[in-house]
């Protein structure tokens, strides 16, 4: 019941979308698919369900090449794209026509519309469908076949917020019952809340494959904030090898590499008055940019340049 | 937590979920047969069909004291009531493609796709599908307009009968035609995967590829002419062999052939490609 990735590599042309990726996705759990937009999530789910063919490498679904399976729909369910539906064709038209393939007949079809709460719809043409209505088919999709394992592009894109929770406790009921359960973001505050497993990728490359708990501990050290009557002072007392000392304000700095006690004991030795000592803890979400920084396609220009003030993270090394 | 979900229960023989080529041909009906579009379409080629035969007809047997001794004998009573199916072939070519297309342009296809990995199934689904249903409507249409051109012609002494084997053959071979006009639409639609394109390629096919004989010459017209898809293949719906064109079968399988090249050219796209 894992999805075992390896080796894998998608090239169009001479840009490659997935750079030897090699990762299992385990069941009983949700594993978080994380990236920046182009990182190649979606090139490698595609792949996982051979709707794309590598260029390199092997994707196996419980054991075996998706296309092996006699009745794919109850191995793995997944949503690929929200409203991929024909616009003249109602929900229920729809699950059908997809289960009909393998046998999966009506009483199944409403268990699932009821499920994602599309029942009193089901019979509406999806021209009209929004987004959020088209999640929740997609949703239906991936369930109709009661697969054992799930993956879900993008889920949440379009869901109010009802939605959204309705998706995460959906999911963690899912990887509850043992099944394997993959969904893919861009946002990291997504993962927190759901996932207990992350796999992280940029620009097609593997850059972390752990837990949550494990992602958060290597949130690079914390920094401490300090404010003082005599900043010039006390960034030379602790100046030392492995301390970075950064101000983004008159009077304040942001120490990393030194717990506040140390500070707080430089700082009393010395007769430095401090205003505040906060010891400051990275969120994932600046850990996840922190790794993705290096790979992400586009980006707007950092706020803090041309203003005057010195760049938030760059800091000053002192030895 | 509970694991009641995920141990399932033993499926009786032949109801157990697998993919199999009836079911997939299940599918792609009840796709078929829930688009309005569909029917609309359909019923359009339908009253194309039927009602331009009948037309003709009356306007034929309208001129017929005008109408010279030479004309009169070359005169083909079954072109004139089946004249319909050059309006018809458009609506059920676009209608080939637009089955296949539509799926490419919603999304959609990659949830077929992904519930059939093999992919050809879908294929020939579609194909053999489509083509049952035009055979059906278009069939019943070319009698329509037979039956009712033909009681405006019995008028001006052309009886005509399906008792006559040409004349039999001619009405079917309406049906048979449009089959397979709507059988290329659908390869188009595959090979191409856009709606404009694919549109683009049965109108040239039907509408322009034909032109190309009266502008390149009699060498082209002579030897290329009949061979194209929709010369050949209307040499079916005759019942006066005319100059440069096929013997109706022979013509018949001519384009066949070509409509079996443009499956495989799909069949084999559809498979390399990735959706």
């Amino acid at each position: 019941m894992m999805i075992e990735v390896s080796g894998l590599v998608k090239r169009y042309g001479d840009k490659t979308a997935v750079n030897d990726l090699t990762f299992t996705v385990r069941p009983g759990m949700v594993t978080g698919f994380l990236g920046p937009n182009g990182a190649g999530k979606s090139t490698t789910m595609r792949m996982i369900v051979g709707l794309d063919r590598p260029t390199a490498g092997s994707v196996t679904v419980a054991g075996r090449p998706y296309a092996r399976w006699p009745a794919p729909l109850t191995e793995i369910g997944a949503l690929l794209e929200a409203r991929a539906i024909h616009p003249g064709l109602s929900a229920r038209q729809y699950l059908l026509a997809l289960g009909a393939t393998q046998g999966i007949g009506a009483r199944r079809v409403r268990q699932v519309l009821d499920l994602v709460g599309l029942g009193s719809v089901a019979d509406r043409r999806a021209k009209g469908f929004s987004l959020g209505m088209g999640q929740r088919l997609g949703i239906a999709g991936a369930l109709l076949g009661d697969p054992r394992i799930l993956i879900l592009d993008e889920p949440v894109n379009g869901l109010d917020a009802e939605g959204v929770r309705w998706v995460r406790t959906l999911l963690r009921d899912l990887a509850a019952e043992g099944r394997t359960v993959l969904l893919s973001s861009h946002l990291m505050s997504e993962m927190e809340l759901t996932a207990d497993h992350l796999i992280v990728i940029g620009q097609g490359k593997l850059l972390a494959d752990t837990s949550l708990a494990g992602f958060a501990e290597r949130v690079t050290g914390g920094s401490v904030r300090v404010r003082t009557t005599d900043a010039a002072r006390l960034r030379d007392l602790i100046a030392r090898r492995g301390v970075t000392v950064s101000s983004d304000h008159p009077g304040v700095l942001t120490v990393t590499g030194l717990e506040s006690d140390e500070i707080g004991t430089i700082a009393g030795r010395n007769g430095i008055v401090l205003y505040e000592l906060v010891p400051q803890h990275a969120s994932l979400e600046d850990a996840f940019l922190e790794l993705t920084r290096g790979a992400v396609e586009y980006r707007a220009p950092d706020p803090g340049a041309g203003l005057g003030a010195l760049p938030a993270m760059a800091g000053r090394t002192m030895s | 937590m509970s694991t009641a979900i995920i141990t399932r229960r033993r499926a009786p023989a032949g109801t157990a979920p697998r993919v199999t080529w009836p079911r997939v041909l299940r599918s792609e009906w009840i796709k078929v047969s829930s688009l309005r579009s569909t029917r609309i379409t359909l019923a359009v080629s339908f009253l194309l069909m039927a009602g331009v035969g009948a037309l003709t007809a009356a306007v034929t047997a309208a001129n017929w004291s005008h109408m010279g001794m030479g004309q009169r004998a070359t005169l083909d009573p079954a072109a004139t009531v089946l004249g319909g199916y050059q309006f018809a072939q458009l609506a059920v070519g676009i209608l080939g493609v637009l089955a296949v297309t539509n799926e490419y342009s919603s999304g959609m296809i990659r949830a077929t796709l992904t519930a059939v990995p093999g992919r050809l199934p879908v294929l020939w689904a579609k194909t053999a599908l489509f083509s049952a249903v035009t055979f059906a409507t278009m069939t019943a249409a070319a009698l329509i307009g037979f039956l009712a051109g033909g009681s405006v012609l019995a008028g001006k002494h052309l009886p005509l009968s399906l008792s006559d084997p040409a004349m039999l053959r001619a009405v079917l071979g309406a049906g048979l035609y449009l089959a397979v006009i709507g059988l290329l639409g659908v390869a188009l639609g595959f090979l191409l995967r856009s709606s404009a394109g694919a549109i683009a390629s049965v109108v040239g096919i039907l509408m322009l590829l034909p032109l190309l004989g009266t502008l390149l010459g009699s060498w082209f017209k002579d030897h290329v002419s009949p061979y194209l898809p929709n010369n050949a293949g209307s040499a079916i719906m005759t019942t006066h062999q005319a100059a440069n064109t096929l013997h109706p079968w022979t013509g018949f399988t001519v384009m066949c052939a070509w409509a079996a090249l443009a499956l495989a050219a799909a069949a084999y796209a559809l498979v390399r490609r990735d959706a």
